[in-house]
């Protein structure tokens, strides 16, 4: 199964244990909790904090919460946050500056002054997602400092889907429902009647040594085989899929396809697509002073390609229509990010599909613009 | 004739009549004559009637346009080799700009209506003629609409960059 | 990346609206060492971080030279600096104009407008290693006279005879010397031998396209033409996804580009 080809058993009752090794070992768990009618990430002290018996009904432009009718912890798939907020901030101090008595000044790179994070209940495709954060942040020549600190250090506990949202198409990027690795732990959470367990699966040194402080068993044929058949039954249930054969070349063959006009009319440039999205990376810096003028700061927030603010170049923006920021967007997503990073940059989570207020859906789009190719 | 020769050899030295054949520029050679100008002096006058065609052989033209309280604006400077003045192939037959003279010139001028005539009566001679400043009317179009474009007024201001 | 601290030597205005700064680092940690065509992040204290090209020697070493124009907030802020004060430098960045794979080639320089500051570090360049090329132009256009940058460099050249220098403007009064016109007419009549001709391309974009079309007319190949391209530009190291331009980032990948990576982008609206 994992790359250590080891399973074990963590019982449902044995959960808190694992919490309890994670917070004794200096992390701060953040993983799913419900809040504002949504599952949201946030800091984790207690498996009561996590949505027990909640799902979710996602589709383009909708999420509503809604129970289950059994008491699983991670019986749903993904809110509108990812852990990209965690390793690369909405909002974070990149550094600080005084003036000095010479008429010169100084600067002093920001402290990071979170714990480290133990991400607790990180999906297949999520996972993907920080390996493809990693490759903008974490390259050979210029680090960010931020990012890298808190990634070098995160602790990540991987939970295999069991079902799959009418918005979900990790298959066809290949990113799940199945965590292969790149993981401290895994788990896979098994109903089975009145039996309620984890399978838990080391992918690291730090992962092993962690499940050493919780009370588990070894598991068996039939543990390894219910676990399989969670993550099997996720990939049946998978609601969309996307056919990207080629997709970097046909996007580069379509900057001028008809279907961007379609999208002209439909995209609000709101940008929630970019927001959601685990891999979207791009930001602004703002500049701020105080009142006296002689401390400065130098702050970085996300930011949109949906802005017209974000291309400006002297007196105008680049991309002025919404049909040339979104195909901007999506030929970034599936087509530019392959030459820039070699790899794409959806993992199929299908966040953007769910959160966009009219609806677009980039499977949809992708489909439709080959087929207005052939015609 | 002596003239006339000599006007022809003329003629045929400057580019825009390459590869005219001989009995062309023989032909044209009657409606032409040898002229200078003084600097200062005009060619053509905005407005006037175009009867003039210049091929230049020596010297500086401004092709130029007064613009009250700014002073004369070249949008053109015509050198050795170049031409000035086709207006007179087309009605109204007015000049829509002045041809000045920067420094002293020496020009070959052409009689428009005599070469209408002999255009018109050639048909071939008329062809090589149009084809020649439909040439000259495309890259000057070309470049007028660039320069209409003022590209370095909003253009590059820093090199890479915003703010 | 942090800013560190260059100490102005000298501003003075270079055109209206636009200052010529030369800069040297205030202590240790500033790199003034770059390649022609490369910028630096320009900060000034509190009001922000702009990318700027050098438009100065490479050969001198221990300064900088920046020619800016004061469009945006801290363009304005970075043109009212005084001598003395401090600005904050990181760089350089960016890749350089192929000086050196021009060796033993003739070279075409086309400026437009401002669009001569970066390349007059690929100038000075190829003027010290003046007997490592062939001919050497450089066609220079702009608005108006009196919008011409370095005139005392452009008479300097002139008169060294070293480069043929052609300049010409979009219009200009009668006291102008010189020509008036867009700048790819300075190719007409022109010896090119495409086979054994590179160009370096600098200006609007608009002014590079037409010039790289122009170069292609005359049977220069479009790996050998290199355009200089300018995007919106926060961190310059390839993080905040904004100077995107097609797959290239224009801050790593750029700003110069060999036209045939570049050309099938330049066609297309709004990238």
């Amino acid at each position: 199964m994992a790359n250590t080809g080891k399973a074990f058993i963590v019982s449902r009752g044995e959960l808190q244990s694992l919490f309890d090794a994670v917070i004794a070992r200096g992390f701060m768990p953040v993983g799913p909790i419900v809040r504002d009618g949504a599952i949201v990430y946030d800091e984790l002290r207690h498996v009561q904090d996590l949505p027990e018996g909640w799902t979710e009904d996602q589709d383009a432009g909708t999420y509503r919460l809604k129970r289950r009718d059994d008491k699983a912890l991670f019986g749903f798939n993904n809110g509108p946050h990812s852990w990209k907020q965690y390793l690369f901030p909405p909002r974070s101090k990149l550094w600080q500056g005084e003036k000095t008595e010479d008429g010169g000044f100084t600067v002093e790179e920001a402290e990071d002054t979170e714990k480290p994070f133990a991400f607790i209940g990180v999906r297949a495709c999520d996972l993907h997602a920080i390996q493809v954060q990693d490759k903008v942040f974490m390259s050979d020549r210029h680090p960010d400092p931020l990012y890298a600190g808190r990634r070098g250090k995160a602790l990540v506990i991987v939970v295999n889907c069991g079902q799959a949202a009418t918005t979900c198409f990790c298959t066809s990027m290949n990113t799940g429902p199945r965590a292969q690795g790149g993981f401290d732990l895994a788990l896979t959470e098994v109903l089975d009647g009145d039996d309620h367990y984890f399978v838990a699966e080391p992918g690291s040194t730090a992962g092993f040594s962690l499940l050493a402080e919780v009370p588990h068993t070894e598991a068996d044929k039939d543990n390894v085989a219910a676990a399989l058949e969670c993550t099997a039954r996720a990939e049946q249930q998978m609601g969309r899929k996307i056919d990207v054969s080629g997709v970097k070349e046909l996007l580069y063959r379509n900057y001028d396809n008809e279907r961007w006009d379609a999208l002209e009319k439909r995209c609000l440039a709101c940008g929630n697509c970019t927001m959601a999205c685990p891999t979207c990376f791009c930001s602004k810096v703002e500049d701020v002073t105080d009142l006296t003028g002689d401390h400065a700061e130098r702050w970085r927030e996300w930011d949109s390609c949906f802005t017209m603010d974000f291309s400006y170049i002297h007196g105008g923006s680049v991309r002025p229509t919404t049909r040339s920021r979104y195909r901007q967007w999506l030929v970034h997503k599936l087509a530019t990010w392959q030459d820039q990073f070699a790899t794409s940059g959806c993992v199929g989570c299908g966040r953007c599909i769910t959160w966009c207020p009219v609806g677009i859906d980039l499977t949809e789009e992708v489909r439709l613009i080959r087929e207005r190719e052939k015609d | 004739m002596v003239e006339i020769k000599g006007i022809r050899t003329l003629l045929a030295e400057n580019p825009f009549f390459e590869r005219m054949s001989d009995d062309h520029l023989e032909t044209m050679a009657g409606c032409g004559k040898l002229v200078h100008f003084k600097p200062g002096e005009f060619l053509l006058r905005e407005g006037d009637e175009a009867v003039t065609f210049y091929l230049i052989r020596d010297g500086e033209v401004a092709v130029e346009s007064d613009i009250p309280a700014a002073g004369p604006l070249s949008v053109a400077r015509v050198g050795a080799g170049g031409i000035t003045g086709y207006s007179w192939l087309f009605p109204p037959h007015r000049n829509g700009f002045d041809s000045i003279a920067l420094t002293n010139v020496s020009a070959l001028a052409l009689d428009g209506e005599c070469l209408r005539g002999k255009a018109e009566a050639d048909h071939e001679l008329g062809y090589q003629l149009m084809t020649r400043f439909a040439q000259v009317m495309l890259d000057r179009l070309q470049a007028a609409r660039r320069q209409m474009l003022d590209v370095y007024a909003n253009g590059r201001t820093t090199d890479a960059a915003s703010g | 990346m942090r800013p560190h601290p260059f100490r102005v030597l000298d501003i003075a205005e270079e055109i209206p609206g636009c200052m010529t700064m030369r800069v040297a680092p205030d202590g240790a940690g500033g790199d003034a060492a770059f390649a022609p065509g490369q910028f630096y992040m320009v900060y000034v204290f509190g009001h922000g971080e702009v990318p700027i090209s050098v438009s100065g020697d490479p050969v001198k070493s221990g300064e900088l030279t920046f020619t800016v124009m004061a469009v945006g907030s801290v363009t304005q802020a970075l043109c009212a600096v005084k001598p003395g004060a401090v600005i904050g430098l990181r760089g350089p960045f960016g890749s350089a104009w192929p000086v050196e794979a021009a060796k033993g080639r003739d070279v075409i320089v086309m400026a437009g407008g401002l669009g001569l500051a970066p390349l007059r570090p690929s100038i000075y360049r190829l003027l010290h290693d003046r007997n490592d090329y062939g001919d050497i132009a450089l066609l220079y256009g702009t608005r108006q006279p009196d919008r011409i940058v370095f005139p005392q460099e452009l008479a300097d050249w002139r008169d060294e005879a070293l480069i043929d220098v052609d300049v010409t403007v979009d219009t200009a009064g009668r006291d102008w010397p010189g020509k008036v016109g867009v700048v790819t007419e300075l190719l007409k009549g022109r010896d090119v031998d495409p086979g054994r001709t590179s160009a370096l391309i600098c200006g609007p974009e608009i002014m590079m396209r037409f010039s790289a079309y122009a170069l292609l007319d005359r049977g220069v190949a479009a790996e050998n033409i290199h355009v200089s391209m300018e995007r919106n530009m926060k961190c310059a190291v390839k993080m905040c996804g904004r100077c995107q331009y097609g797959p290239f980032f224009v801050c790593a990948d750029g700003p110069v580009f060999a036209f045939d990576r570049v050309q099938r982008l330049f066609r297309t609206r709004d990238v």
